[in-house]
């Protein structure tokens, strides 16, 4: 036994164990959330069910399991339901059966107690719409301005083919609300502000005035076709309802304008299933959030997450190298320069927050306001960059992160080796030249080390962003078509507040749980494909520039 | 008479053996009164010599004698060195290299070096070459592919790279990128070259052809070497140097340092009877 001690095999194992359990950890959670957020696009099953709560009236569900729990037969007294004293533990369900509007909630609780019976109907129909949250019902009748067109049989088919049509004219709609519209309200508060700037400035040229006048009534003009284009779409849109009966035997009408997409899941093959998954999957990473960002894609935040790591890393970058040059090579090593090492070490373990705080003082009300004052009076009282935004978000997180990056730079300055400095100063260049012809670029592996970390670190980071300009529903991105192109004073959406948001400040949390999942696991993605692709640039300096060994 | 033990033999001398007189020759570099410290330990003492143009000079002596210190005391290497402090004057051609109006850069321009380990940057081949040139601002192309040219066949490695001029220097070999280090120097055409025991990390038949380029370069170079081997001293010099604990003990022309040393202290190192 001593001998087996002083082997060091207990040391391996205890080594190689620590190693295994952390590994198990991760790879759990990264299974739960996939697990979790994966199964939310699947087109579950819809069942019918008979169901009657003890000392209530029979009644009709339709909906799909969503979660299971086992619960004490006290508590279920306790809350009011009728338990048989023999029974121990009730079995209860949690079904999601939709049609909010009318039922007043998506979800429902339902006992084993209570189950009558349960079958899986083929002709069932799932409703993903844009307001109230998903419909099921049986399709009895499609109607085209209120009269009867198709019904039984035919109004499926009927149903497939209006919907298309439907689509179609809401992506038009869709599209000239967003770009048109957009572009013309964009050139009409450029001309206010051009006239305030006139106002503000006391120039009172006609002609100049004449001519904001003259665009406003031209930019006026194009957005009353657009509007009357926009009424006779909308007229078009509103044309086609369906009809369909639900669970509790009602029937009633939805217009097609507010469906999203319609299905029978229930007599879905495998491959028409695997199909929908993928619709699914690449509507949550292409299109905007609907709903309360209850339903959805999440484009806008996984754009506003990457964009923000990118402009971070480009002002870290520059920052902390230039910064940790100096602390290596030019200034004298003392109790100054160790003193400032250790500080700028503590800085990476101030809490995330402080720096948030400190960007909101700093940056958005100091510098934001400023530069408001300066160069934006005429949107004033109307902050342009005295609120929160993408710029100064990136200039946080960069702060954030700087003393990440200097470290590692540091690290890769003080690993090159004396002879090659000397060899480039023997050739008569200047420390300067030295340091930017052979120095900077054999560390440049080392540097973007530090730049994985950084990111790494900032794309998960949230709280300071809350403060500094991050906003559950951006109503336009930050790179758009209207000149200049990039708004980096715009607000913006990201996925980590998006989960928070989701998670915990839907107004449906319910509906919304898987999403959450979901989030998470495309913010886990996205972080890993910045740092793959920062590793590969890595990798091809760490070639380029193989140092000496020894 | 110093009996020349330890194989090495008299026959070796013959080349060297124009009994030129030090005083006769162009003076290249002029150290007066030299001192050097480093912090409050004093590594040269006093030293006084005149190195001759277009000659090479050799450094010899025991490790810790400083001559490494008093060779990179020509390129003002030692200014990169925390806490030391020279006293005494070095003249390049008549100039004193310590002068306020002397521009440190301009001096290594002047003043090329090649040190103990082939140090070249992890670059090209050609751009390891054209790297002093850049310094200097040279961009044509032309100039530039002509210099290199110029300065591998200088230094006698055009014929092994000129296939692969822009392959890794790092892929060479030691003997090679030794070589191409010497390129590197001479590319920028200084009038001066130290050699800081250019072959000491180097296999025998490298040595032998950097012996033969240190033959060959200096009609056109003032060279000092450095170096822990007597025969190397005796093969490629046509002065001498023997230094021991700071101190320059003998300068003179190689052959009658090595067959006639005036001091006693020179005749032991020579004869080995230092350790």
């Amino acid at each position: 036994m001593r001998m087996w001690f002083r082997s060091g095999a207990p040391w391996i194992w205890l080594t190689a164990s620590a190693v295994s359990v952390s590994l198990i950890m991760v790879l759990g959670l990264l299974g739960m959330i996939t697990y979790q957020g994966m199964g939310y696009f699947w087109p579950h099953e819809v069942l019918e069910l008979q169901y009657q709560e003890p000392g209530h009236e029979p009644a009709r569900l339709l909906g799909e399991f969503s979660e299971h729990e086992r619960v004490t037969a006290t508590r279920m007294r306790e809350s009011g339901l009728d338990v048989p004293t023999a029974v121990q533990t009730v079995d209860r369900f949690l079904v999601k059966t939709g049609n909010r509007e009318l039922a007043g909630a998506d979800f429902r609780w339902i006992v084993d107690l209570g189950m009558r019976g349960q079958t899986v109907p083929n002709d069932v129909m799932v409703l993903e719409r844009r307001e109230w949250g998903n419909f099921y019902g049986y399709l009895r009748a499609v109607k085209e301005g209120g009269t009867l067109v198709a019904q039984g049989e035919a109004a499926w088919p009927a149903l497939r083919e209006r919907l298309q049509r439907a689509l179609g004219l809401f992506e038009r709609i869709h599209a000239i609300e967003k770009a048109d519209i957009g572009a013309i309200n964009y050139a009409l508060e450029k001309l206010r502000l051009a006239e305030r700037r006139l106002e503000l400035s006391h120039d009172s040229d006609t002609a100049k005035h004449s001519r904001i006048a003259e665009q406003r009534s031209e930019q006026q003009t194009h957005y009353e076709q657009l509007q009357k284009q926009l009424a006779d779409l909308y007229q078009e849109l509103d044309r086609d309802s369906l009809s369909a009966e639900v669970a509790d035997g009602r029937v009633v009408d939805v217009k097609l304008a507010k469906v999203v997409r319609v299905y029978q899941p229930n007599s879905m093959s495998i491959i028409e299933k695997i199909g929908h998954y993928m619709q699914k999957i690449w509507e949550f990473v292409s299109a905007e959030p609907r709903e309360a960002n209850t339903e959805g894609g999440v484009f806008p935040a996984i754009f506003g997450t990457v964009m923000l790591v990118l402009s971070m890393s480009l002002l870290v970058t520059p920052f902390g190298v230039v910064a940790a040059v100096y602390l290596r090579e030019y200034a004298r090593q003392g109790v100054l320069t160790r003193t400032i090492r250790i500080a700028v070490n503590n800085l990476a373990g101030v809490p995330a927050i402080v720096y948030g705080v400190f960007g909101l003082g700093f940056f958005v009300y100091f510098l934001g306001g400023n530069i408001d004052q300066l160069f934006f009076p005429e949107a004033l009282p109307h902050p342009t960059f005295g609120t929160g935004g993408v710029l100064w978000s990136s200039l946080t997180l960069a702060i954030l992160t700087l003393p990440v990056v200097i470290v590692a730079t540091e690290e890769g300055l003080a690993r090159i080796p004396r002879s090659i400095r000397e060899g480039s100063l023997a050739l008569g260049a200047t420390k300067l030249e030295t340091l930017w012809r052979t120095v900077l670029p054999m560390a440049s592996p080392a540097i973007m080390t530090g730049v994985i970390l950084a990111v790494a670190r900032a794309a998960g980071e949230v709280a300071p962003l809350m403060l500094v300009g991050v906003v559950k529903l951006a109503p336009s991105m930050p790179v758009d078509f209207n000149a200049p192109f990039v708004h980096l004073d715009r607000k913006f959406m990201h996925l980590g507040f998006h989960i928070y948001d989701v998670g915990f400040q839907s107004p449906n949390v319910e509906a919304a749980r898987p999403l959450v999942f979901a989030t998470a696991l495309l913010l886990v993605l996205v972080i890993v494909l910045l740092n793959l692709t920062a590793i590969k640039i890595r990798n091809h300096l760490r070639e380029k520039y193989r140092a000496l060994d020894g | 008479m110093a009996t020349l033990t330890h194989g090495l033999d008299a026959s070796i001398l013959d080349r060297s053996i124009q009994p030129t007189k030090l005083s006769d020759l162009h003076k290249s570099i002029e150290v007066s009164n030299l001192n050097l410290y480093y912090g409050s330990k004093q590594a040269l003492k006093n030293v006084n010599m005149v190195l001759p143009r277009h000659r090479v000079s050799a450094f010899i002596g025991p490790s810790g004698c400083g001559k490494s210190t008093l060779l990179r005391c020509f390129n003002r290497m030692n200014d990169l060195v925390d806490g030391v402090r020279i006293e005494g004057k070095i003249a390049l051609e008549g100039q004193d290299i310590h002068a306020r109006s002397v521009n440190v850069a301009d001096l290594r321009q002047r003043v090329g070096m090649v040190f103990q380990k082939p140090n070249p940057f992890p670059k090209s081949i050609y751009e390891n070459v054209a790297y002093g040139l850049r310094i200097q601002g040279v961009s044509k192309r032309r100039v530039l592919d002509e210099a290199v040219e110029n300065a591998l066949r200088g230094s006698a490695l055009w014929d092994e790279v000129k296939e692969r001029l822009h392959d890794n220097a790092l892929s060479l070999s030691g003997g090679q990128q030794q070589r191409l280090v010497i390129a590197r120097a001479i590319a920028i055409e200084p009038e001066v070259l130290l050699l800081d025991e250019p072959a000491s990390a180097l296999d025998p038949l490298s040595t032998l052809k950097i012996e033969e380029l240190i033959y060959e370069l200096k009609s056109k170079y003032t060279i000092v070497i450095v170096t822990h081997n007597m025969q190397q001293a005796a093969r490629v010099s046509d002065f001498t140097a023997f230094m021991y604990l700071g101190e320059l003990i003998e300068f003179d022309a190689t052959a009658t340092l090595f067959t006639n040393p005036k001091k006693k202290q020179t005749e032991d190192y020579i004869t080995g009877r230092y350790g």
